[in-house]
């Protein structure tokens, strides 16, 4: 078949799974960035006996395949049904987008937890003392000096990883999501055609690059407040990859 | 010294002329999935075993050929084949149209039937479009249940797994309501292992030949007609020399060639 054919012909499905690729990845990203501020906070100022069970839990689920992490979820709630069922749980593990979710939003939370720390890490601690000295309280400091300072260092870190895991979201078509990995596949087992993985590496390229525009949009506006000369020596932190 | 150099050399030589040579074992691959009991599985020691991998090696001996058996993920089983990465499948694959237009089928080895199974205690006894409204069901994808369910059932939750193992595992667990399977891999599963005992076969057996095709077959390449010619022949006289139902008996209660 020509491969404008297979686009004609099945472009309904692998936008299909283009949306399914696209509510995995920013929802999971979502809840990673809802959680990953308070965890950062945790591992640069409790106490080490505190970090104790954060650290473990990031060097789990960084030093584990996230393949790995959702079969262990998916496959292993099969197994507690009966405990689940009586605790009400079954009912969201039962759905494979739950569990994939899940194991995403749990992952991705590690990651932007370790970034997030460095971007608190950077910021310059006169910059907390001129904020104490003037006399914000504990959480104007961090809401108004901190976290914006840190999120404009780990800005372009952060956008990598939702980059990886976008691309990782592939995966979840083993637990039988249909995501544009999962469709793509079906399409392939239909028509016997390499020319649809072409299609899906092309969907998923401009997702990747929508994303990073929009990112970069964003990174300006963090930085907003400061020159463009010495934007020009910020950006040396690291730009956007892919 | 050179003596020897050039004697060994010439001694290759001939071993290489040997070896393409009609006289000695003509070298092919049988390409299957391993993840298909009884019909081919991969064993504790990491060998392909099963009904299929044991019909293929009593057909490369019938036609003098030395197979080699490799494992390949269903999805890209085909691809595979074309791609000369072994020359034959026999993975329990079921003649179909579709499948025709990209190989060629030996005469079916077995005939085949596709079935529900659902769990012991479920409550669906009927299997038409209407009853099975909103229910989920599993099977493995790229497969003909996987095309019949979605054909079949166009407002169930369709879920499509990449193993049949998988589809077992969701089955036992609860995830899916029942899942579309083939007859002989389903009445193994649900009578001979330990997770199987949750589930029964359901329903009439599923016989459409329109998605169960002619039977089970061996898929070569389109170029490849004189072998699928000598296959079908030695298929025919393992057949008759009960070469076939010893292997059968191994596995079936039932001669599968007839399901009978």
């Amino acid at each position: 078949m020509h491969p404008i054919e297979i686009l004609t012909r099945f472009w309904p499905q692998l936008l299909d799974g283009a949306l399914m690729t696209l509510k995995l990845t920013f929802l999971g990203a979502l809840l990673a960035g809802l959680v990953a501020p308070m965890f950062a906070l945790i591992r640069v100022g409790a106490r080490p006996a505190a970090q104790l069970p954060l650290r473990i839990y990031i060097s789990f689920m960084r030093g584990t395949p996230l393949l790995a992490q959702l079969f262990l979820v998916f496959y292993g709630s099969g197994q507690f049904r009966p405990q689940l069922e009586a605790i009400g749980l079954w009912g969201f593990f039962r759905d494979p987008f739950n569990c994939a979710l899940l194991v995403f939003a749990v992952n991705s939370t590690a990651y932007q937890t370790e970034i997030l720390r460095g971007g608190i890490q950077g910021v310059n601690p006169g910059e907390i003392e001129a904020a104490r000295a003037i006399g914000m309280s504990r959480w104007q400091v961090l809401r108004r000096v901190v976290f914006p300072h840190a999120y404009r260092i780990a800005w372009p870190a952060l956008g990598n990883e939702i980059i990886l895991l976008m691309k990782a979201s592939a995966i979840a078509s083993v637990v039988t999501v249909f995501d544009i990995m999962g469709r793509t596949r079906q399409i392939f087992s239909k028509t016997f055609d390499f020319s649809v993985y072409l299609w899906a590496a092309v969907l998923y390229l401009c997702i990747t690059a929508i994303f990073i525009w929009l990112w970069r949009l964003a990174e300006a506006r963090l930085s907003r407040h400061i020159g463009a000369r010495e934007r020009g020596v910020g950006n040396v932190q690291g730009g956007l990859q892919t | 010294m050179m003596k020897t150099t050039l004697l060994s050399v010439l001694a290759a030589g001939a071993l290489a002329i040997g070896l393409a040579a009609p006289a000695n074992a003509e070298k092919l691959v049988i390409g299957t999935e391993g993840a298909y009991p009884p019909f081919n599985f991969v064993q504790t020691d990491g060998t392909i075993a099963g009904f299929d991998v044991d019909i293929g090696l009593a057909l490369c001996k019938q036609i003098g050929a030395e197979c080699t058996v490799v494992a390949q993920d269903w999805d890209g089983i085909i691809p595979g084949l074309l791609a000369k990465k072994y020359d034959m499948i026999i993975a329990s694959m079921f003649i179909t149209e579709e499948r025709k237009k990209q190989v060629d089928f030996s005469a079916p080895y077995y005939k085949a039937a596709m079935t529900h199974v659902v769990p012991k205690d479920s409550a669906i006894t009927e299997f038409t479009p209407e009853a099975l409204k909103g229910k989920v069901i599993g099977a493995q994808s790229g497969t003909t249940q996987a095309e019949y369910i979605q054909a079949t059932y166009p407002d169930a939750d369709i879920r499509l797994y990449p193993t049949q193992d998988e589809v077992n595992l969701d089955l036992a667990s609860g995830r899916i309501d029942l899942q579309g399977g083939d007859m002989l891999p389903m009445l193994d599963w649900t009578t001979k292992s330990a997770d199987g005992a949750c589930c029964k076969l359901a329903g009439e057996p599923i016989t459409d030949p329109k998605f169960v095709g002619e039977g089970v077959g061996i898929a070569v390449r389109k170029e490849d007609g004189d072998l699928r010619e000598r296959l079908n022949k030695a298929l025919d006289e393992i057949r008759a020399n009960g070469t076939y139902k010893t292997i059968n008996d191994k596995y079936f209660p039932i001669d599968v060639y007839t399901m009978k």
